[in-house]
């Protein structure tokens, strides 16, 4: 496994990152349920082969995964 | 039926049984399979005597594990036997991915088309086991008894005590080991009360050998959803003898007998390949699998091999594969410790290293199952994403697993059978099988690596441009090494080239050094079942012979250059 060179970023990283937001609700706006799940599914696959780093999705899929941090 | 005639090998007549099992037997092998009867070989071909006991009297039963992979006919290739194997095989380097209707990708698993054997044959297993009987009878060492139904196994003293019951009766059979070979519903295992621990999946599958003249080319085809099974999968498998694997998803709640009526199965084969395809069932079955293991594979003098030890699902060829690789890992350490060359602590190197190797296993399998069968809406959701992805950008391809088909287990680095040594970024990693790369034979014809291995003993690789490099000190610490009571012997593999001998591979152009990502002066220890244990930038005879004393199990090392 290659060594992760850097940490999953957790501070804001894009420059506007309302347009980005408005084109993810946009994408999705009109689908049901259903076919909104396979969308973001999709969305997933392309990103996480995009970041192509283990560790740096342990990391997002454990944060996405634990709501609430623990106290 | 059909197009296979079943031998039937006869059984001995008890008394003589009876008078043969007086004396100790060395390795009792209970199981002649495709497992049991490479193990029975491979010990043969080291020297240590068995005796097989099959409770059958003929090969396999249907042609159940039909895809032999390219480690397995290396092994099968020590055994003079790799030859007859692919005569008769059907070779395919390819499989094809479809979804619903239509093709997603092709791919080939042949990783280096330089190399003696291809990713696959598919041969069925009654072909393979017959091929293994004929070669087990000609041996002498062998003493293959049919029709023998072990029972009963008594573990308490030495020896081991089998329970045999033949036609004509019982008998009593003392062995010091005993190998269970016997399968997936294993007696050894259930007379030791062992437990399997993994997963049981709830679905059923059918499979339908048939007998056509059919257009496909010989290469794996696969099916998700296909629009003949929708929500289902299948796949497809040339055989030899026109005989066609087919291979339909059928899910958990079927009525078994309704499904595996003949005409059931024809309208299934034929909403598959067309109204117009004239084909003949061959041979129907339906299973479910598992994918768990054995929590050891050693049990004392007890050693468990194949399905007896670990179980996977089909997809991914893992099962007949992964036991070749245990004899492979079991043979050279169980012929060293019947001759007190190494101590019996040995086998617990193999119990370590195939332990690896199952779980690699059953991880893969248990993988592709979850892909190839969804377990919730969720799940479906992304398995139908990743194949939609798949159909028009090639990065999605990757992710679909419709079984990660079986290599070469790379066993541990730092595990019990290997030292490691230096780390090399490319090449042949340790605990990896040499590559069967072309290599020039003994007497200067062409051949491949691994006839010059061949897999009798341990072997020191050292690569070295130019012989003049190597001292008088090397000469004599080669043959220090050759003539220790474990024998290394040392291929000088020499890239400029020269004249080929016993001692000597010509490597003109730097391939195999290239191939094994090895420096002018690197020496690398490769095991009597042909894996990497050790490699170094420069040769140094007292660590081999310590590497070699670890390996073993044995503690102290030697300096071959004497003290």
């Amino acid at each position: 496994m290659i060594m992760s060179s850097s940490a999953l970023i957790l501070d804001a990283n894009l420059d506007d990152p309302d347009r980005f937001y408005a084109a993810l609700v946009e994408s999705c706006r009109d689908l049901p349920p259903e076919e909104a799940l396979a969308f973001s599914a999709r969305l997933i696959l392309l990103l996480a082969n995009h970041v192509g780093d283990h560790a740096i999705l342990a990391e997002a899929l454990r944060l996405a995964a634990a709501g609430e941090p623990a106290a | 039926m059909g197009t296979y005639d079943y031998p039937r090998y006869a059984a001995r007549p008890l008394a003589e049984l009876k008078a043969r099992s007086t004396s100790t037997a060395d390795v009792a092998i209970v199981g002649g399979g495709m497992v049991g009867l490479t193990m029975a070989l491979e010990l043969a071909r080291r020297g240590v005597g068995t005796v097989v006991l099959d409770e059958d009297d003929t090969v396999s039963h249907g042609s159940r594990a039909i895809c032999q992979a390219q480690r397995t006919l290396e092994v099968w290739d020590r055994l003079g036997l790799a030859e007859p194997m692919m005569a008769r095989g059907v070779t395919w380097n390819e499989g094809r991915v479809y979804h619903r209707d239509r093709e997603l990708y092709s791919f080939n698993l042949r990783k280096d088309s330089r190399a003696r054997f291809p990713a696959f044959i598919n041969l069925q297993q009654y072909h393979v086991e017959a091929t293994l009987a004929e070669a087990a009878h000609r041996e002498p060492l062998i003493d293959l008894r049919w029709r023998n139904r072990v029972t009963a196994i008594d573990v308490a003293g030495e020896p081991l005590r089998l329970g045999v019951e033949t036609p004509e009766g019982g008998y009593e059979m003392p062995a010091r080991y005993v190998i269970a070979a016997d399968g997936a519903r294993s007696t050894i295992r259930r007379q030791l009360g062992l437990q399997f621990r993994g997963k049981v999946f709830e679905d059923h599958f059918l499979i339908a050998d048939i007998v056509m003249d059919a257009p496909f080319p010989a290469e794996r085809r696969f099916w998700f959803d296909p629009p003949f099974a929708p929500g289902q999968s299948a796949l497809l498998h040339m055989q030899p003898d026109r005989v066609w694997r087919l291979d339909f998803q059928l899910g958990w709640n079927i009525d078994r007998d309704r499904e595996l009526e003949p005409e059931a199965v024809r309208s299934r084969v034929r909403r598959m390949l067309g109204e117009d395809i004239a084909f003949e069932l061959e041979w129907v079955s339906i299973y479910t699998f598992q994918c768990r293991r054995l929590d050891r594979f050693r049990h004392g003098r007890v050693l468990f091999v194949g399905d007896a030890a670990h179980q996977v699902s089909p997809f991914g060829a893992r099962g007949g594969n992964s036991g070749v690789q245990d004899v492979d890992n079991l043979g050279w350490k169980l012929a060293l410790v019947l001759d007190g060359r190494a101590p019996e602590s040995l086998l617990d190197s193999y119990d370590a290293e195939r332990v690896h190797a199952a779980d690699e296993n059953i991880g893969h399998s248990t993988r592709a199952t979850e892909f190839i069968t969804p377990k919730t809406d969720v799940s479906r959701i992304f398995r139908d994403a990743t194949l939609e992805l798949a159909g028009r950008l090639p990065f999605a391809r990757a992710f679909v697993n419709s079984g990660r088909l079986s290599t070469a287990t790379v066993l541990p680095a730092d595990g019990p059978g290997n030292v490691g040594g230096s780390t090399v970024r490319s090449g042949v990693p340790v605990g990896a099988p040499c590559p069967n790369l072309p290599a020039i034979s003994c007497d200067g014809a062409p051949g491949h690596l691994l006839g010059r291995l061949d897999g009798a003993g341990f072997v020191c690789l050292l690569f070295v441009n130019g012989r003049t490099t190597l001292s008088a000190d090397d000469r004599r610490a080669f043959a220090a090494l050759a003539g220790a009571d474990i024998p290394v012997r040392t291929l000088i593999v020499d890239r400029a080239g020269g004249t080929a001998d016993a001692d000597h591979l010509p490597d003109p152009g730097g391939l195999l050094a290239d191939a094994f990502g090895a420096e002018d002066g690197a020496c690398w220890l490769v095991r009597p079942d042909q894996h990497v244990a050790a490699r170094w930038p420069a040769f140094d005879p007292a660590r081999v012979a310590s590497a070699l004393d670890r390996i073993c199990g044995r503690s102290g090392a030697v300096n071959p250059r004497g003290a």
